[in-house]
């Protein structure tokens, strides 16, 4: 391990970089963040907007979505020419869950149990997928909400120490409450788009972006 | 660690030598073993971005109905002086840890907060 390890990777992130280019294995991009910043909202915008369909379904209900779902081959035209990517939609990230919390939305106990041992199972496998199968990250945010939380930070350190290109998505922006600046003060050496993927506004420039940033 | 009272809280001041030279899960382990216990543990160098992953990973696994709903966990800022990515890997420096890090079960903890310079925990009273 330690320096040799670290120039063999580095060499091979390197090389990797330098080879990939049209014609290549769509890259994988993972759809990241806190439970409820909108995470499948924006999937199936993205999603419907290019390919006619949906990934999966939304909802106001914390981990609604409890599996990673991968829709292939989303080819997003800018400019005259086409980016091709897959999006990972995955469960949302947090360290802790509580059948309870369910309860609050009209469950019975054992629906909520089994949601919360399914929550927390898709938490673990957006974290696998997180270390070894995506190319890069759309980290998603509810504007509405704090930003500066432990599970934001760790997942922007995880990212970062993997080398992963990261596009930060301000969403909700069609809520009262949403402050999009704090965001970008939370995160200042990463770009921060605004958004409402349920409106679908300034989806244009997230385009744009996504396809700078992975094509 | 030491069983003792376990009417009270026990908090658990890790020194960074005594994390020196254990694995991933070793340390990821002895955390979660302390968190299980209801104990309070405090790193004096955190875990490494990678180490993080995992332990947000490996406590899902352990979350259950009757008693462990998770973790709480707070620490300051990593070092600004580090270098990182592929340069700084190539240089031979070493990605910088967190600084001190809280960790807590999830079920004891009423509030972690933190600014700059302070992280300050509440506890429910048993």
């Amino acid at each position: 391990m330690g320096l040799f390890a670290d120039l063999r990777d580095s060499i091979s992130a390197v090389t990797s970089n330098l080879f990939a280019g049209e014609g290549d294995e769509p890259k994988r991009i993972g759809i990241y963040g806190p439970p409820n910043a909108g995470k499948t909202t924006l999937a199936n915008r993205i999603a419907r907007d290019w390919t006619g369909d949906a990934v999966g379904p939304e909802s106001h209900i914390p981990h609604e979505t409890r599996r990673a779902r991968r829709k292939e081959n989303v080819e997003i035209e800018r400019d005259g020419h086409t980016v091709s990517i897959d999006i990972v939609d995955t469960p949302g990230v947090t360290t802790k869950v509580d059948y309870e919390e369910f309860l609050d939305h009209d469950m019975e106990k054992e629906e909520a149990v089994r949601r919360s041992r399914e929550a927390t199972e898709g938490v673990a496998e957006a974290m696998h997928w997180l270390r070894e199968d995506v190319d890069g990250v759309i980290y998603v945010l509810d504007s509405t909400t704090d930003p500066f939380t432990q599970v934001n930070t760790m997942l922007i350190g995880i990212i970062e120490s993997r080398d992963l290109p990261v596009l930060i998505l301000a969403n909700k922006t069609d809520l009262e409450d949403s402050n999009v600046q704090r965001i970008r003060n939370a995160f200042p050496q990463h770009e921060t788009i605004e958004l409402s993927a349920l409106e679908g506004s300034n989806m244009e420039e997230v385009y744009d972006r996504i396809a700078e940033k992975f094509g | 660690m030491p069983e003792q009272d376990r009417d009270g809280v026990q908090l658990d001041l890790i020194s960074a030598e005594r994390m020196e030279g254990k694995t991933s899960m070793e340390k990821i382990r002895m955390i979660l073993d302390s968190v299980h216990d209801g104990d309070i543990v405090v790193l004096e160098k955190g875990l490494t971005p990678d180490e993080e992953s995992k332990l947000i990973e490996v406590t899902m696994t352990e979350i259950n109905p009757d008693g462990f709903t998770g973790i709480e966990i707070e620490s300051f800022p990593r070092s600004d002086t580090k270098e990182s990515g592929i340069l700084g890997r190539l240089m031979g420096k070493e990605e910088d840890p967190a600084k001190l890090t809280v960790i807590g079960p999830a079920n004891q903890i009423q509030s972690l907060h933190k600014d700059d310079t302070l992280i300050s925990a509440l506890l429910k009273r048993k």
